[in-house]
Order: structure tokens, then C-alpha cells, then sequence
């Protein structure tokens, strides 16, 4: 094999080169811009070329400098994200982030949207979202166990939204189920600015042994090349830059260019990678995702400071007469590409073989640095392969810092005394409604490690027993969780992205874990507005402040931009996802209450209730109004956090969940109000003293670092917690078997607010 | 029968297909519950290795885009399954394992579509029906909370061969509510007569729909998956 391809290579010189494209301006500059090349970025090019490009150059070039591939407009800013810390073994630059959990296991994890695809053809485009994802892990040598995802929506009487929902939520259950990587955790929400465009983030959480972290590097002279998976076709062509472009609403019937998937050959290529890795057979392989052959082997090659010499004509097509311009930028599914030694090639063909996959050797690495491609004989691509990536064009674009001025909004103040607790508890439930209709979809046991599933619509565990851990931790668990809230995004990008991280971080803590890190899923309109690059910068700086406060790096993310449809963009959604680690799941504590049990608050002294971008204002419907969001209280934050994992060790906890949307009373009926266990009620007092025109604030109000505990009868937990800092721990009352719900001696409708909380989501 | 014996444990295959996703839970469990380590048998063999019982775990065969288990029925593997079936083997086939059993034809019926066409996950309680066989006896007085997840888990037969399973004391397990009431509101997924599980007519091999590997801890939801991996076991045994 490697005399044959070594051969061709040598010939090279013989070949006729591709046709280079026009330089008249009536044809360069239509073909420029369907490549969404501009004018500068041109001239860069003919300097790393030397001469006018050919069509499959051009294209290359195209997919590398896309947003999606390059981060062209937001790579600057994201050098403020804190990304080191004692327990970050691999951070951002590589397909996935890895973070210690225990001895040498780690957890290798990322989070990756596919947002534009999922719009045009919802099933394909969620369930090709999934696997991309899948793949950024495997193919570091992890053992995916577990899958998040983040949806948002269009408003519920959008014509489109509910048929977009069904699909996106059975191509993610389908994908996922398939594989056989459970979905344990996330957050899905519908309002009117994804109307036109809606959100599918994904993340996929693996295992790997630290010494078998495995990189995507195209080394060792005249190594071998090898092709992996599906066979390619003409699906997905310009993905890349389709997801750096924005909509309009004609352009929905584009079909064409969504990729299609087929979760069993992914199945097939996760066990054969995990198998290639832990023997050893390869020296590389990384997974062809956007921009296909072309990211996969540029990378490699980049890596490595090699170059390339591959020979189309070798890759497995479904299409007939596949260019290979198309054959480079198509993004057909489930393919790897591999780098190997000429001794393993035989035994590396046998693992292939035994998984069924179609394989084949492409090509050799070269020292030449630049990437050579030939098709039917013909030379298609001869390009230098650093310059391509480090000329990679990086924009500081002009922006404007989002300058708001908040105040008490007296209409929203006076909506909300207007209605009853029952009420406004009862729209909001109604607005919230009972999530199984998606989770039911989704395998959430299978890998037989889900202590806390999507049940508790809190943090997703998993107990990674002794296979994985060292014998000293036989219940060891790793939290996850994803979040964001849009409302407080749209109301204050920067403040927004940090209480996007602390949703995350509370719902771990609530679990008795330690926030380990983070991945983060930026999603924001087009960054060519001065104001929308200013909500990215804005989100960034909001992450940033967050991470480092709360001691949580960034060590994986995805950028996703020009999320708008005629002109509009949606509000700022850098969707989080983290990690962190449980030292004893037997004694984590559920986000929902099972059992009677007394109640208690954990809430900052100082405790502010903030209307800003809550869940009450969206129910009082007011399209505008100037309320702050909450601020941040980080000592008091942390103070929690480590309040939560001390009653956690000692097992003092039944329950605890983090207040959040909805403030303190949605927060107590969810817990109570569900579906896992036999009808339950409660009685607290929560604004005690508090004149009655002040107490719906309480009610719903929004803050932080504010948790609701139920403990195990018998503690004394105010001796137990002793003296406190920045929180205050109150009784509030207790959970009662039998349906009646009381606050502060006022009786809610207990039986139409429990349907309301059974009632499916409705679409 | 040939026993390993060093452990005096039954050598028991897992018979993987390669899209099965549930082997690795099986191999755990086992392993966890029992301190018995399964015998991993890849699909494409003709000839089974010495063993005194099988499992086919859960997952999507061959993809299954097809209908579940229905490759996996024309597999090489599958005359040597039939064979050790015919001479009374203990099979225990698990969702998609199920599925190959019925496509195979080694257990009567069919697994369709769900009721309402999508995928379930959930925990179901199950019953145990009236029968004679050595499941029966184990199992009997008592129901099980044990975990679903498929989107072909709908049993179905004619009501001729229905009365058969009835009359013959072939039907181990039917969904029922949390007080053991057998009833169609528990029913997740419109199999007839609530059928989760099935026993071939020699009451040696078990189909089910529900994953008893993983009701296999209480800090997974449940441990009751372990008495029906046992009552499998003394079958084996």
C-alpha cells in the first residue's frame, strides 16, 4: 500500500493541475462571494497560493476561514476566558475538553450546536448533531456515558415551532438511543426571538484514562492515510459556511445541504475507534466534521507541521461522479480519518473489518508541508498547510457594549400585586409544563449509571463505579447540567452569561458536587452589527468573570453566529455546560421530594428579589420593561456551595434544589409537584412579616445562591451548619403527605395547580 | 452439563451483535450481582462455545432500520442459537434480544410499533402471570419495578395464539400499576394483554421488553431486576 501511494507521490510533478478560476470580475466576484471570501481575505490567499486558485482550493479555503471553523470574529475575545486550572488535563484547541475527576480518570467533554441545520431540516440536523459531538470525544479516546442537550424554541403558537419541537426531539432521542449513550440532563425553552431560528446544542460527556488521551496528529514520515465509516456523498456540501451564514425566511426549502445520519454506522465507529485506540494501532485519527476531508486532514497535518498527499479517487463514494471539490467539502456522516504505520496496517484493516466499516487508504503523510490532493489524475489542491491556518483571517470587529439603564418598573410591579399566588403559580406551571414528553424519548438508564436523571430536572449524576475509578472510589460520581437563561440575556448580556454559569453551578451543588468546569455553546446573531458583537463580547466578559469567581475553567466551547432570519438576531444564548464531580452518590441529594420531610431556605442575608428577564414578567407578558437582573453575590454563591456538600458527606439531605426561574414558590411546587412519587403537598412560610403588597415579590422574585433544603428528620441543621457568613438558614416550614399546598396561611388551589404541573407540555 | 469448574459458576455467552448497547450493562450486572463473568460471542460465528446458558442483550442488532431483531435473525449465529435452543437451552433475551427471539421465531409473536409510535423510557411495574414454570414458582407473589426503553415493544398475537399462551402458562410478565394491578392504563405501549415477557413453551427461554440488568441497584431507581437475573440463573443452573 505505502509503495504503491509512494509511487503517485513521486509522480506528482507529472500531473496536470486543475483549471485555476477566472480573475475577470464578472466571474471572481460572484464566485468569491458564494465562498463568502472577501476582497482582503482574497488577497491573502494569492499570497499563500502563489497564483489564482482552482474551484477546489477555493473551496478549501472557503470551509477553513468560515466562522464556524476559524472563529474569525470572535477569537480574540475568547482569549479572556480562564482555561487552566489544577484539574485541567486537555484545555480549549482540541475536539473536546478534559478535566480531572478522581486519580487518573478524567472527564473528556464538549458542547457544539447545530442550529441552522436543525431549522431547515429539523430530525437530521438534531440527530447529525448529536453524533458530531459524539465524535469530538470518541475520537480523543473517550468512552461517551452520557448526553445533554439545550433546546430553544420558537413561541408555541409559532405555525412552525411545533412540528420543528416533535422533530428535533425524536432526531435527538433516535440518534442518541441508537448509540446507546444515555441523556440525563437539560434545559429546553420556547420563546418568540427563536422564532425564526432555534437552537440545538448538544453535549456529550466521556470517560478516558489520562495516559490514554489520545490527539488528532499526522506524523511520521509516509505513514499511511486511511479513510473510515460511511462512504461519502453529497450531503452537507458548504455546511461550514452554511452555519457562518444567516436566513432569510424563502431559503428554508435548502435542503440539500443537511447531512443525513445513521446512528448504527456511528455505534459501529465509536467501538472500532475506542478499539484502535486502546491497541494502539494508529498514531492519530480525527474525525471529519464540518468542512469534512478538508478540516480533518489540514488539522491533522497543521498538528503535526507535515504534509499530505492523498489521491481522491481512493474514498468511498454513495454518489456517483463526485468532484472532488465535493468530495473535500462534503460533510456526509460518521467518517474518521486515520494515521497509521505501515506495520499496524494489517492488523488495523482486521478491527476495521471486524466492525464492518468501509475503509480505505487515501494517502501518506509527506514532508513537503503542503497539502497535495490529486483526482483522476489530475493535481486538485497544492497548498502550504501552516500559512492556510495561521493567515486564518481574525477580525476585531467594531462593537458597542450593550448601555441599559434599569429601574423599578412601576407597570410590572403593579401587574404583578394584581394577580393571586394561585394564579400567577398556576400560568407558570402551565408556561413550564411537565417535560416527559421530551425526556420519555430519550434513554436516560441505558450504561446503567444514572443515580439522578432527567426526572429531577436538575443536575443529571452518574456513579462511575470501580471499572473506572480506582478501587478507593466505588462511588464516585460526575454531575452534569446545562443552562441558560435567555430572558436574563436579552434584559443584560454580560450579567446574563455569568448567571447562565451559576444556573449550571447550582444545580451541580445542589447535588452535594464540586463544580469542576465548563464548555460553552455561544450563540448570538450577526457579528458584522455593531451591538450584536457587542453582546458577544458582553457574554464573554460575563463567562469569564463567572468562571473565574467560581473557580471553573473553560476547557472545550463552540461558537455559533449570524443566528438571525431577516435581519433579526436572536437574543444573546451562550448556552453552559459543566462538569463536576461527586465524592459518594448514596448520598446526593434529589432535586424533587419523595418522601414528607422538614423544608428549610439557605439564602444570602441581604436577600434581593429581582424582576428583571423572571419568569413573572414573561407571564405578565410585558413586552418591555427596565428591571435589573440579579446580581451575582459570589462569596455567597461559594458559601453555599460548600454548606451543600458538608450536609451532603454527612447524608442530612433528602432534597435541595436551587431556586431559580419562578423564584421560591415555583421552585417549592416543583419539587413537590411531580409525577415520580405519591401525591404530595406543603405548608411553609415564606414571607413572614412581609406587608401583603410586597409578598408576591417574594414569592417570585428571583436571586441567587438561594437554595430550598428538605432534611432528614431527626437533624438539627442550624447546629450542624453553625455559624454562617453571607447566608442565612431558615426553617420554612414542611413536606406533607396528602394534597393541600400552603404559603404563609393562605391555601392554594392544590388540584388544578397539580394538573397544571401534569399537564404535557403543550405544542 | 460441563461446568467451569474451578468457580462452579455457569458459563453463560452474550451473544453480541454489532449494534448491541446493552452487552456491556449485562456484563456488569452479572458480574456486580453475581460474580459471574459472561462469555462475550461475537455475532459472526456458526459454532457457540461450551456454555449452559445465553443472554442477547439490548440494542439495535443491525441498525434495525429494518424492524427490530430482523437481520439479527438471518445472522451466521443464529442456527447455533436454534440448535442449543432445540436441546433445552436457557436463553434469556432482553428488548432487542427479545425482538430476535421473536423474529427467530424461537418465541411466538411479534414486537411492533408503540401505541403512540415514539420511543419510551420509564420505569414500569411488572406482574407476574399465572403459570407453572420454574419463573413462575421463583417469581410469583410479588410485582417488580424494572426499566423500559424501545420504540418496538408492542406485543402482539392472534387472539387464537393468545389463548394458547394464556391456557399453556407462557406469559411470565404483564404491566400493571404500582399496587400490582395488571391494567391497560399501565400498559406503555399497547401490547396485547399487557405482555412485557414470554416464555417459550419448554419454559426455558425468556423474552421481556423490560431491562432487568438495569433495575440492578437501588441507587439506580431499583434492585428488583436481580431477582428475575436469578429465577434466569436457576434455569441455568
Amino acid at each position: 500500500m505505502q509503495k504503491e501511494f509512494l509511487q503517485q507521490f513521486q509522480n506528482i510533478a507529472g500531473h496536470k493541475r486543475a483549471a485555476l478560476i477566472s480573475d475577470q470580475d464578472q466571474q471572481l466576484k460572484p464566485l468569491l462571494k458564494t465562498h463568502k471570501i472577501n476582497e482582503s481575505e482574497y488577497q491573502t490567499l494569492l499570497g499563500i497560493v502563489g497564483r489564482r486558485p482552482t474551484l477546489a482550493e477555493l473551496g478549501v479555503f472557503s470551509a477553513m476561514w468560515s466562522e464556524h471553523c476559524s472563529y474569525k470574529s470572535s477569537k480574540i475575545h475568547l482569549r479572556k476566558l480562564p482555561t487552566t486550572g489544577p484539574e485541567v488535563v486537555v484545555g480549549p484547541g482540541e475536539n473536546a475538553g478534559v478535566v480531572r475527576l478522581s486519580g487518573k480518570l478524567c472527564a473528556a467533554f464538549k458542547m457544539e450546536s447545530h442550529n441552522h441545520p436543525s431549522y431547515i431540516e429539523p430530525y437530521q440536523g438534531a440527530a447529525t448533531g448529536v453524533g458530531g459531538i459524539l465524535r469530538d470525544v470518541f475520537c480523543m479516546g473517550a468512552r461517551p456515558v452520557a448526553n445533554l442537550n439545550s433546546l430553544r424554541f420558537g413561541e408555541r403558537a409559532h405555525p412552525r415551532s411545533h412540528y420543528l419541537f416533535a422533530q428535533v426531539v425524536k432526531g435527538v432521542g433516535d440518534y442518541g438511543n441508537c448509540v446507546g449513550i444515555p441523556t440525563v440532563a437539560g434545559s429546553v425553552s420556547f420563546d418568540k426571538t427563536y422564532n425564526g431560528n432555534i437552537l440545538v446544542n448538544a453535549m456529550t460527556v466521556g470517560l478516558i484514562h489520562e495516559d490514554r488521551i489520545f490527539k488528532g496528529y499526522a506524523s511520521g514520515q509516509h505513514n499511511l492515510v486511511v479513510y473510515v465509516g460511511s462512504a461519502t456523498g453529497r450531503d452537507g456540501i458548504h455546511g461550514a459556511s452554511m452555519a457562518s451564514d444567516s436566513f432569510s425566511s424563502q431559503q428554508s426549502g435548502e435542503r440539500s445541504t443537511v447531512q443525513v445520519g445513521d446512528p448504527f454506522a456511528e455505534k459501529l465507529l465509536l467501538e472500532a475507534t475506542l478499539e484502535v485506540v486502546e491497541r494502539k494501532l494508529v498514531v492519530g485519527l480525527q474525525d471529519m466534521g464540518a468542512a469534512g476531508l478538508t478540516s480533518s486532514s489540514f488539522e491533522m497535518a497543521d498538528r503535526a507541521g507535515n504534509g499530505l498527499y492523498l489521491n481522491l479517487d481512493y474514498v468511498p463514494t454513495r454518489a456517483q461522479n463526485m468532484t472532488a471539490y465535493e468530495l473535500l467539502l462534503s460533510e456526509s456522516q460518521e467518517r474518521m480519518l486515520l494515521c497509521v504505520e505501515p506495520e499496524k496496517w494489517l492488523e488495523l484493516q482486521q478491527c476495521l473489518a471486524r466492525w464492518e466499516l468501509p475503509f480505505a487508504v487515501i494517502g501518506l503523510v509527506t514532508d513537503s508541508g503542503r497539502m497535495q490532493i490529486v483526482k483522476d489524475q489530475i493535481l486538485e489542491v497544492d497548498v502550504p498547510v501552516a500559512p492556510l491556518a495561521e493567515s486564518a483571517p481574525r477580525y476585531e470587529r467594531p462593537y458597542q457594549l450593550p448601555t441599559r439603564s434599569y429601574a423599578v418598573d412601576a407597570e410590572l410591579r403593579d401587574r404583578l400585586r394584581s394577580r393571586t399566588p394561585s394564579d400567577l403559580l398556576l400560568a407558570i406551571l402551565a408556561d413550564d409544563g411537565d417535560k416527559q414528553r421530551i425526556y420519555r424519548q430519550y434513554d436516560h438508564h441505558i450504561g446503567t449509571k444514572t443515580v439522578l436523571g432527567p426526572e429531577e430536572q436538575g443536575a443529571g449524576l452518574l456513579w462511575i463505579r470501580s471499572d473506572w475509578s480506582d478501587g478507593d472510589t466505588p462511588y464516585l460520581g460526575l454531575a452534569v447540567a446545562t443552562a441558560c437563561n435567555e430572558r436574563y440575556c436579552a434584559q443584560d448580556p454580560y450579567l446574563g452569561a455569568a448567571q447562565a454559569v451559576l444556573r449550571c453551578y447550582r444545580a451541580i451543588v445542589a447535588t452535594g458536587a464540586v463544580a469542576l468546569a465548563v464548555t460553552d455553546c455561544l450563540n448570538y446573531g450577526n457579528p458584522e452589527d455593531p451591538d450584536v458583537m457587542g453582546q458577544i463580547v458582553a457574554g464573554i466578559d460575563g463567562i469569564a468573570l463567572a468562571c473565574q469567581e467560581l473557580k471553573t475553567p473553560v476547557v472545550s466551547g463552540n461558537v455559533s453566529l449570524y443566528n438571525q432570519t431577516d435581519g433579526v438576531s436572536i437574543a444573546p444564548t451562550p448556552m453552559i455546560g459543566m462538569v463536576g464531580k461527586h465524592k459518594d452518590v448514596r448520598k446526593a441529594a434529589a432535586a424533587i421530594c419523595r418522601d414528607p420531610g422538614a423544608l428549610f431556605l439557605l439564602r444570602p442575608k441581604q436577600l434581593q428579589h429581582y424582576l428583571g428577564g423572571s419568569m413573572a414578567a414573561k407571564i405578565l407578558d410585558l413586552q418591555q420593561q427596565r428591571e435589573p437582573i440579579p446580581e451575582p453575590h459570589w462569596k455567597a454563591e461559594r458559601e453555599a456551595a460548600l454548606i451543600l456538600q458538608r450536609l451532603t458527606e454527612a447524608g442530612h439531605l433528602l432534597a435541595a434544589r436551587d431556586v431559580g426561574a419562578g423564584g421560591v414558590l415555583t421552585t417549592l411546587s416543583k419539587m413537590v409537584l411531580h409525577q415520580n412519587a405519591p401525591s404530595l403537598g406543603f405548608a411553609a412560610n415564606i414571607a413572614a412579616g412581609v406587608p401583603e403588597a410586597e409578598r408576591m415579590l417574594h414569592y417570585f422574585g428571583e436571586s441567587g445562591a438561594t437554595y430550598i433544603l428538605q432534611v432528614k428528620p431527626g437533624v438539627d441543621l442550624k447546629v450542624f451548619v453553625g455559624p454562617l457568613h453571607e447566608l442565612e438558614l431558615v426553617p420554612i416550614g414542611s413536606v406533607h403527605a396528602g394534597p393541600s399546598m400552603q404559603i404563609d396561611g393562605q391555601e392554594l388551589k392544590h388540584v388544578p395547580l397539580q394538573q397544571s404541573a401534569a399537564a404535557s407540555l403543550s405544542i | 452439563m460441563d461446568r467451569n469448574r474451578s468457580t462452579g459458576n455457569p458459563r453463560i455467552g452474550l451473544v453480541q451483535f454489532p449494534g448491541s448497547n446493552c452487552d456491556a450493562d449485562c456484563i456488569d450486572a452479572m458480574k456486580r450481582l453475581f460474580h459471574i463473568d459472561l462469555l462475550p460471542i461475537w455475532h459472526d460465528t456458526a459454532n457457540l462455545p461450551p456454555v449452559d446458558g445465553l443472554i442477547l442483550p439490548g440494542g439495535f442488532s443491525y441498525g434495525d432500520y429494518l424492524r427490530g431483531g430482523a437481520l439479527a435473525s438471518c445472522s451466521k449465529i443464529m442456527p447455533a442459537i436454534k440448535k442449543f435452543a432445540s436441546q433445552g437451552g436457557a436463553i434469556l433475551g432482553i428488548c432487542n434480544g427479545f425482538q430476535v427471539l421473536t423474529e427467530s421465531h424461537l418465541l411466538p409473536g411479534i414486537l411492533l410499533k408503540n401505541a403512540f409510535q415514539g420511543f419510551i423510557c420509564k420505569n414500569v411495574q411488572l406482574a407476574v402471570a399465572s403459570g407453572t414454570s420454574a419463573y413462575h414458582e421463583r417469581l410469583a407473589g410479588r410485582s417488580y419495578k424494572v426499566p423500559i426503553a424501545h420504540g418496538e415493544g408492542r406485543y402482539y398475537v392472534s387472539p387464537d395464539e393468545l389463548k394458547r399462551l394464556q391456557d399453556q402458562g407462557q406469559i411470565l410478565f404483564q404491566y400493571c400499576d404500582e399496587q400490582g394491578q395488571v391494567s391497560e392504563k399501565a400498559n406503555p405501549n399497547g401490547a396485547v394483554a399487557e405482555i412485557a415477557g414470554i416464555l417459550s413453551e419448554n419454559g426455558r427461554i425468556l423474552g421481556m421488553m423490560p431491562h432487568p440488568e438495569r433495575a440492578s441497584d437501588t441507587l439506580l431507581g431499583s434492585e428488583d431486576g436481580r431477582f428475575i437475573l436469578e429465577a434466569f440463573l436457576a434455569t441455568v443452573l
